[in-house]
């Protein structure tokens, strides 16, 4: 098995998939129908996403039977998402912000991924990147009318920036696995698209009246499995029944 | 979703001439089987009796997303979640063509969901049923999309157009929801002995609750004569539970499954299922409010609502300030 590309593929797919899991909990709760159908459909592209990356890490460990035995018996320590997306909902603006930062990351990688020396990653990428342009404006689009409609949305959103900002830097960092992978074509360099990314934020955060803070000194390390309090409890509901019950076939 | 009319009638009020002439005419287009439109004539009481339908309907498929929300991230596998999320996500959709629809009739969305949080309005009484298994989901779909559908599909021809319109979108959705849900409980049945043991405590425990949605018999049913002889509804409570039990009693058995009613048996003489008494009692006290999750159910939609209010006003704000900004 191709380590690097293995893990490469777990960071993908876990990336997608908790924050699918995320977006799930807003179902029937929403601040409207509209909304609620629309995070629907963010969270229902990233579960396909996951499951296609899953799928394919799978096929390549003969230890792992497919996507679920890694979405539902992998423990925290295992999962390879960056923190960014496994941080709570909180209210709408939080759940914005996250999505905004973090779909228009996945944008541009996955512009790059698309390319990819790698067939298999290279559709993936291609199929999901339609979708994610999709997650990337709409977030876009909301980060800009709650930033511009009430002093009270301009304050929430102002929080979840706060919240959210000192996950950014994990997005850019590149380790030896992305490293191995970059030299091979498979993976694009994230420090290639820094700069976009960077302008992009701060082209909407002008517009949301929002100021862009120095990138603070990283301290995340989900891609190795280092991650914040909050996805033991997330796997905790999500992996509830699979583990109660590892024999049954749902 | 559908919700069977859980409200009295509005008393309909004496005439002038010229509005009974109207309702002649009215009473005569639906009578050919004529839709009609939001800007046709139609009597008062016409229009209040489709606007509490309609908006029950729409609360329905709302608070309906609730009991499956609440294992959606509990979903056991990717393909279960995906599914049950395009689910639930189809019900909220219902829910929106729905209070489309009954905004034809001059009721505006935030009006219709004001009394549904202040107790006006009802939604079916089946949502005020805890979901404590994941067999449950698949019990949902099975008897409770399955008795929707049976609901439905004669409001496809309902008297009021784009009543009738929304049927016809929901009812290509729902038949989808009702295998989904067979599919899970076939997958519990037939699976380990814990899991056949949550189906079969599913069916208990959904059973006659689903029979309970098709609302009180024809011979309690006070609204039901009046809404037939406008086409508002098209066939009876009794006639539509009959014909329900009947679809369900084999796919039951084909999943080994005892639907939890002794008295259950074939009537060759009325070529139907005999079955035991429903326990009205029960419905009633559900109506009334005091179903075993009613508190939480509301609960949980003031909550989203209160909560979103912020939002709306953002949105709203935002839209206000982007116009006058083309304007000037
Ligand atoms: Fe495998
Ligand atoms: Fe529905
Ligand atoms: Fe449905």
């Amino acid at each position: 098995m191709e380590r690097a590309l293995y893990d490469y593929l777990l960071r993908r797919g876990d990336d997608s998939l908790i924050l699918s899991q995320r977006l799930s909990e807003w179902c029937g709760h929403a601040p409207t129908i509209e909304v609620d159908l629309s995070l629907a459909n963010l969270g229902l592209d990233l579960l396909g996403q996951a499951t296609l990356f899953l799928d394919y890490a799978a096929s390549m460990n003969a230890d792992v039977h497919n996507a679920d035995a890694l979405a539902f018996h992998r423990d925290a320590a295992e999962f390879r998402n960056c923190l960014l997306v496994e941080q709570p909902n909180g209210d709408f603006a939080q759940t914005i912000v996250r999505q905004f930062l973090y779909s228009t990351w996945q944008k541009m990688l996955f512009d790059r991924l698309a390319f990819s020396k790698d067939p298999t990653v290279a559709a993936i990428a291609a199929k999901a990147v339609k979708e994610i342009s999709y997650h990337a404006d709409l977030s876009a689009d909301w980060m800009i009318r709650l930033g511009g409609g009430t002093d009270e949305s301009n304050r929430r959103l102002k929080a979840g920036v706060e919240w959210m900002w000192r996950l950014v830097p994990e997005l850019l960092v590149a380790d030896e696995i992305d490293n191995e992978l970059i030299t091979k074509d498979i993976a694009p360099d994230p420090a290639s698209f820094e700069t976009d990314f960077m302008t992009k934020i701060a082209e909407v955060f002008a517009e949301a009246g929002l100021d862009v803070s120095p990138l603070p000194r990283n301290f995340a390390s989900g891609r190795r499995g280092y991650h914040s309090e909050h996805l033991g409890h997330l796997l905790c509901t999500m992996q509830y029944l699979p583990r109660a019950y590892p024999d049954a076939q749902w | 979703m559908y919700t069977t009319e859980l409200q009295k009638n509005p008393r309909i009020l004496p005439v002038s001439t010229e509005a009974a002439e109207q309702t002649v005419a009215f009473e005569a287009r639906v009578a050919g089987d004529e839709y009609i439109e939001p800007k046709d004539w139609m009597p008062e009481a016409y229009r209040k009796t489709l606007v509490r339908q309609i908006s029950q309907h729409a609360h329905s498929e709302i608070v309906g997303m609730l009991p499956e929300s609440n294992w959606l991230t509990r979903a056991p596998s990717l393909r279960r979640k995906a599914i049950l999320f395009a689910k639930v996500q189809d019900e909220g959709g219902h829910g929106l063509y729905l209070y489309a629809a009954a905004e034809t009739l001059g009721t505006s969305r935030a009006e219709m969901i004001d009394a549904l949080h202040d107790g006006r309005a009802k939604y079916s009484t089946i949502f005020n049923y805890p979901t404590m298994n994941w067999a449950d989901i698949g019990a949902i779909g099975w008897l409770v999309d399955g008795a929707a559908i049976m609901n439905q599909v004669p409001l496809q021809r309902t008297s009021y157009g784009p009543y009738a319109r929304a049927m016809v979108r929901i009812c290509k959705e729902e038949s989808f929801h009702q295998r989904q849900g067979f599919d899970i409980m076939l997958h519990m049945a037939k699976g380990t002995a814990e899991q056949k043991a949550m189906a079969q405590d599913a069916l208990n425990r959904w059973w006659w609750p689903s029979l309970m949605m098709f609302g009180p018999p024809d011979d309690n049913s006070p609204n039901s004569a009046q809404s037939m002889r406008w086409r508002i509804k098209r066939e009876t409570n009794d006639e539509i539970r009959q014909k329900f039990i009947d679809a369900t009693v084999p796919q039951a058995a084909l999943l080994g499954l005892t639907l939890p009613d002794p008295d259950l048996k074939w009537n060759d003489a009325k070529g139907g299922h005999d079955f035991g008494a429903i326990d009205w009692e029960e419905f009633n006290a559900v109506v009334r409010g005091e179903g075993p999750c009613a508190l939480e159910r509301i609960s949980a939609r003031r909550t989203a609502w209160d909560d979103g209010a912020w939002v709306r006003d953002a949105a709203d704000s935002y839209a206000a300030k982007q116009s006058s900004k083309k304007a000037a």
